[in-house]
């Protein structure tokens, strides 16, 4: 028996400040005040929403996996999870989640990576560390030094027992969303993970949505 | 196998330690007590801004331990060193470093004033004051590697869980180094090690010349398809970057 969380939000769309559509391979960069709300809609089902957060005010600090797991005791985040930052300050909460389960091990997929995963010959495959560095660079102060470790939300990464890591079928349908609320002025940083080579989005990179409440 | 070791230093409980080591070293961390943890961080020394990247090396190895055989590899797809001794069978890749906080918190708050050099340092500190002394900081933190530890997964709610009692004194694992590495140590405590009291533990490090790197039969490049594609990667960059006069 596996444990999933699911959680639904009373939030209503036609109250958001900000809704969006991400197709896949492109990115989303912005700034959530502290007590807003956003929401990341998993459209068709299975997609992997590869996502960084930054204390705004001192981006330096970002989002570390390790700490949030370790902090939890627990490797998945689901509603209650609270995202830290290396230094141990709360950047996000999940206050919502209909899918139940979401991924911070599996990184993000770059040129490099697909390389040493699919073979060479992926080398000119678009990825989400390219997407990742065109965000980053657009904003001034930012760079490559800022990436880490990510979430992937509506991925499922399990780790068995013995220690193996494997990449299990997705666990998100079409419509499942997952919500978190900003703890700080927290910068938000969302590549919509092109992968073609991973069964875990039945090898087809769909769209998503993204909405912002101010409470 | 006469392997001339070329420096050795031992790190105490709470020490600290970073420097650059060349390629081609064989790096062995022997664990000088029972319950050891040393955190470890990798960089390129001459890129820092390539470094390990721990999501990429346990995906393609399809692992959540670290053991002989697996590689530690960097967010550009190459490998900066291969576990070729180990004696223990697992260490830990998914812990983070101890805060001062944590530390406090679980064994009481403790200063350089009340204590001199005997006070309770933080894997996080230690870390970001090495990186600092290369030109880095916090924002160049990557996961450690948690060495002597093990963590292990519930299946079906993947809670975790610090084995006690992993690490008997003697215990040793070693590195080899596939690129010029800068490595940051820091002799601190897991952080989910439940035990009440700071472990007292010395871990000797030594360096020595490694063996040369046989395609054919080694057990690093050998392990999966990942692995030898990785070492391409790295041999790779080495051939463009060779001096040619």
């Amino acid at each position: 028996m596996t444990d999933f969380v699911r959680k639904e939000s009373a939030r209503r769309e036609e109250d958001a400040v900000c809704d969006a559509v991400i197709p896949a391979g492109e990115g989303w960069m912005e700034d959530l005040e502290p007590g807003q709300v956003l929401r990341i809609v998993d459209l068709d089902g299975n997609q992997a929403v590869d996502t960084l957060f930054y204390d705004a005010g001192h981006p330096e600090d970002r989002y570390s996996a390790v700490r949030t797991i370790a902090s939890q005791g627990g490797l998945y985040l689901t509603t209650g999870s609270v995202l830290l930052a290396e230094s141990g300050k709360p950047l996000v909460t999940i206050v919502a989640d209909t899918c139940g389960r979401h991924d911070t091990l599996g990184g993000a997929c770059s040129a490099q990576s697909n390389t040493v995963r699919y073979g060479h010959e992926t080398f000119h495959m678009h990825n989400c560390r390219d997407t990742f560095m065109r965000l980053l660079a657009a904003r001034s102060g930012f760079g490559k030094r800022d990436l880490g470790p990510n979430v992937n939300f509506f991925m499922n990464v399990p780790v068995t027992p013995d220690g193996t890591l494997t990449f299990a079928d997705g666990v998100s349908g079409p419509g499942r969303y997952v919500e978190m609320r900003a703890e700080t002025r927290v910068t938000v940083l969302i590549s919509n993970c092109p992968q073609l080579n991973n069964p875990c989005n039945a090898y087809n990179p769909t769209p998503i949505r993204l909405l912002v409440w101010d409470r | 196998m006469n392997r001339q070791t070329l420096w050795r230093k031992e790190l105490k409980p709470g020490g600290k330690w970073s420097g650059v080591i060349g390629r081609g070293r064989l790096v062995r961390f022997t664990a000088r007590g029972a319950g050891a943890n040393l955190a470890a961080l990798l960089y390129n020394a001459d890129h820092p801004e390539e470094r390990y990247n721990m999501p990429d090396t346990l995906k393609a190895q399809h692992t959540a331990r670290l053991t002989k055989g697996h590689v530690l590899m960097s967010d550009n797809g190459r490998v900066l060193a291969s576990i070729v001794e180990d004696t223990l069978g697992w260490h830990d890749p998914l812990g983070a470093l101890t805060t001062r906080g944590m530390t406090d918190r679980k064994y009481g708050r403790t200063t350089f004033q009340d204590r001199r050099n005997d006070w309770l340092k933080n894997g996080l500190d230690n870390a970001v004051t090495e990186l600092v002394r290369h030109g880095l900081g916090p924002r160049d933190l990557v996961p450690p590697v948690n060495f002597f530890s093990k963590v292990r997964c519930d299946a079906a709610d993947g809670r975790l869980h610090f084995v006690s009692g992993h690490a008997p004194a003697g215990a040793s694992v070693a590195l080899r180094t596939e690129m010029n590495v800068l490595l940051v140590l820091s002799n601190t405590p897991h952080p989910l090690d439940p035990a009440g009291t700071y472990p007292s533990v010395p871990v000797e490090v030594e360096v020595a010349p490694a063996e040369p790197v046989d395609p054919a039969t080694d057990v690093c490049v050998n392990l999966r398809d990942e692995n030898r594609r990785a070492f391409e990667n790295t041999w790779e960059y080495f051939s463009l970057g060779r001096d040619l006069g």
